[in-house]
């Protein structure tokens, strides 16, 4: 039987007791702050709901309401529109429930003390140096082979000049410019191509979606945005981790791709390091859009904190991540380690529209400790000869919990499709649990859909014969666990993969004998 | 003098607080070949285990003394390092993992432990070609993943191939003929002769007199329900596959096999 996970009623300060001298990652600048006359200007011109809100404060107080909300797009200045679509939102998730259908046990989180928008703080509210930091995160950045610049960045010290920010994100702007590319926060994003925005974001994930979704459609902060013109291959991966140093995403993060017709990117989501943060909620949308002949691949490691090994502590992860393969012959490819977290919920879903078109979803997921993990994916075909390919390595350790949850649905009209689901799990003592719940449905004759499913315990008798051969047992754990992710790893970019399979190593250390 | 390269003085040992050893003597000195025969289930594999440090089996009397060290003390894989092989009666699969892969880890874990520096690619590829060749082991085997698909055959092949290898000190064969066919016998066979030598010890497990004409043991003991009932030279294996185990004479009070 799983624990339940502890919450205090101040999250916010738990977490920031678990990794002591709290302090998020940081902006260096903050345009907000500096133009909070003008957007005192704006507000009041837009404001038309019959509320007032002090905008020169630094954060919203906690709880949610409809002033809130204004605030946020007020702090933001977005158009009325956008304020609009919050609001409708916000209304909407008012009348919803908390959804448990996952197989899940937590404390649902108290959304009247969360505060929901909080300015970036200054660099002076971050701990001064390494020395104030907790010298286990340390040992874990070494571990991981992060360089020690990084070190500060990542534990949220105050130092600005950690690494080279400014040159990093100008060459590798410049060279997206040059493409026609567009690669900047979603923030941004609403003022200098409000016509892309308003165009595509909530078409694949609605406001109305679910729980999470819309409570990140009333309140989200920040997040990327990324649009590939007609024919371009991007260049490079793009990477939220050349923005990290930039501004922090914030708990409410909301992600949008766009590939045109015959574009190509590769996205790169997170960080393998474990992040610092102080948000015990994380709920974020990510939205991708493929076009005829187009291929977003989005690759994830997550990290987050796992809480401790009482399972005191620990984000939430409530992930809503759906891609629309809307043109003919578009593939649409998510890989994720996840790794950290205290719960993670998370589908990440591909609506194969366009005739031809791919999805495909290959996931490694880790639970050590009290550690929970509810993810999979949805293929929902809907074009002619649509085909998707479903890859799930669970692994349990210590108490964890994992979960497998995916969705197969052939359409009436989706003549030939093919789906292939392979579902492993990997047991690593017997207090874990790993379960399946996949759910095929097939509404067309000459649609087939196969589903393959296997359950390991990493074995004394597979760890005996590395022995018996010199290899230790951390090193033969490693050894077993990479094998049995290989397939996954494989379909990341290489630099990524490396950085997985420390991460795994780092992740399980001490979780066997 | 010589120091023994294994010394099991009166070894007792259980799995799941049942007794399966049950004052086993046994002494190899370098050079030489012992082969353990012996009625299923009479402790064979388990001894096999316990030199090799299997942590499911617990000693609960007794001593074992390797190359003049207490190989109790040590875990198994410092005992692998130390120079103990054991050929698995049932090699298991690891998934994802290549053959060479694990080898090599394997190679330089050994090293490390010896103190000498671990082998790069090349001089690791050339090292596989070497022994591979010598117990006729296809090398496109070594690209497949550790033991899996691989036909009952070629995993014991794959054992004997992976003990030259790592060129122990003490060889412990558990029925590494069982599954071969009669060339593939004289192949796994003469690949161990070749490893013969005045320091390298063996201990061949086996059911069959047939592999002992192959390879020609020092000395042949029977094991019989946890104990050593009866030693001798090559010439008990012919006696045993004449008789059958029931019709085994114990030495008597005289002999210190038991
Ligand atoms: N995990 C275990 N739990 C309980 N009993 C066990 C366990 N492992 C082995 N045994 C028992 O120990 C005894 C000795 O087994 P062992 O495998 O050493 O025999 P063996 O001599 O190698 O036999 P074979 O010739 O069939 O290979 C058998 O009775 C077996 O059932
Ligand atoms: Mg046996």
């Amino acid at each position: 039987m799983n624990k339940q996970i502890n919450t205090t009623n101040d999250p916010k300060k738990e977490a920031a007791e678990a990794l002591p001298g709290g302090g998020m990652l940081l902006s260096s600048s903050n345009p907000v702050e500096e133009d909070t006359a003008l957007l005192k200007e704006t507000f009041k011109e837009k404001y038309k709901w019959g509320f007032v809100t002090d905008i020169e404060a630094d954060s919203a107080p906690p709880g949610l309401d409809e002033s809130t909300i204004a605030f946020i797009s007020a702090k933001k200045d977005e158009p009325e529109w956008l304020l609009e679509w919050r609001l409708n939102a916000y209304r909407h998730w008012l009348t919803m429930e908390e959804p448990d259908w996952a197989h899940l046990k937590y404390n649902k989180p108290n959304y009247d003390e969360i505060i929901f928008y909080s300015a970036p703080k200054s660099l002076a509210d971050g701990p001064k140096s390494l020395d104030e930091v907790d010298p286990e995160l340390l040992e874990t950045y070494k571990k991981l082979g992060i360089p020690l610049a990084e070190h500060a960045a990542l534990a949220g010290v105050a130092v600005d000049a950690v690494f080279d920010s400014v040159s990093v994100g100008t060459t590798f702007k410049d060279k997206l410019e040059e493409v026609g590319i567009i690669f900047c926060p979603i923030s941004e994003a609403v003022h200098s191509h409000p016509e892309l925005v308003k165009k595509y974001l909530g078409t694949i994930v609605p406001y109305s979606d679910n729980y999470y979704a819309t409570l990140n459609s009333a309140v989200f902060t920040d997040g990327s945005f990324v649009y590939i013109p007609k024919g371009v291959k991007c260049p490079m991966d793009l990477s939220t981790y050349f923005r990290i140093n930039a501004k922090s995403s914030g708990q409410f993060e909301r992600t949008l791709i766009i590939a045109e017709e015959g574009a190509s990117v590769s996205y790169l989501e997170g960080c393998t390091a474990p992040m610092r943060d102080e948000n015990q909620l994380h709920a974020a949308v990510v939205e991708l859009i493929a076009l005829d002949d187009a291929d977003i691949k989005y690759s994830t490691v997550q990290n987050w904190y796992p809480g401790d090994e009482n399972g005191v502590g620990g984000i939430y992860n409530f992930v809503t991540k759906r891609g629309k393969c809307q043109g003919d012959r578009s593939r649409i490819t998510w890989t994720q380690v996840e790794t950290g977290s205290a719960v993670t919920w998370k589908y990440p879903s591909c609506i194969l529209l366009g005739d031809d078109s791919v999805g495909e979803f290959y996931s490694v997921a880790l639970t050590n400790n009290y550690q929970q993990a509810d993810t999979g994916t949805k293929m929902i075909h809907i074009g002619k000869n649509t085909r998707s390919t479903i890859i799930s390595k669970g692994i349990s350790a210590g108490q964890g919990q994992n979960i497998y949850r995916g969705l197969v649905r052939i359409q009436k009209g989706a003549e030939n499709a093919r789906n292939y689901t392979q579902c492993d799990s990997m047991l690593m003592g017997d207090r874990c649990g790993a379960h399946t719940f996949p759910y095929i449905e097939v509404k067309n004759k000459t649609a087939k859909a196969e589903h393959e499913a296997s359950t390991s315990k990493i074995g004394e008798d597979q760890l005996f014969y590395c022995n018996q051969r010199g290899i230790s047992t951390e090193d033969a754990i490693n050894m077993i666990v990479n094998g049995f992710c290989k397939e996954v790893f494989r379909e990341l970019p290489m630099e990524f993969a490396v950085e997985a399979r420390r991460l795994l190593e780092v992740s399980l250390e001490s979780s066997v004998g | 003098m010589t120091t023994p390269l294994l010394e099991i003085t009166n070894l007792h040992a259980n799995i799941e607080g049942k007794e399966i050893l049950k004052g086993v003597n046994l002494t190899v000195m370098p050079g030489e070949v012992h082969s353990i025969m012996g009625p299923n289930g009479s402790g064979k594999s388990t001894l096999a285990s316990v030199i090799a440090g299997h942590e499911a089996y617990e000693v609960t009397d007794g001593s074992i003394r390797f190359n003049g060290i207490d190989l109790l003390e040590l875990e198994a894989d410092q005992r692998a390092c130390a120079g103990v092989f054991l050929a698995f009666q049932y090699p298991v699969e690891i998934p994802g993992v290549s053959t060479k892969f694990f080898l090599k880890a394997a190679v330089n874990a050994i090293r490390k432990y010896r103190g000498e520096e671990e082998l790069d690619a090349m001089d690791f590829l050339d090292m596989v070609e070497e022994k591979a060749e010598s117990v006729s082991l296809s090398i496109d085997l070594l690209d497949r993943n550790v033991n899996e698909g691989f036909s009952g055959g070629e995993k014991k092949r794959a054992e004997v191939f992976q003990m030259a290898m790592l060129d122990p000190l003490l060889g412990v064969l558990d029925e590494t003929d069982s599954g071969l066919d009669i060339d593939a016998l004289k192949i796994v066979a003469e690949g161990v002769n070749k490893l013969r030598s005045k320091k390298r010890g063996f201990i061949v497990i086996t059911h069959y007199q047939r592999l002992l004409d192959f390879i020609v043991p020092d000395f042949v003991h029977v094991l019989k329900d946890g104990v050593i009932v009866k030693s001798g030279d090559k010439s008990l294996a012919l006696e045993l596959e004449e008789k059958g185990y029931a019709g085994i004479e114990s030495c008597g009070s005289a002999c210190s096999c038991s």
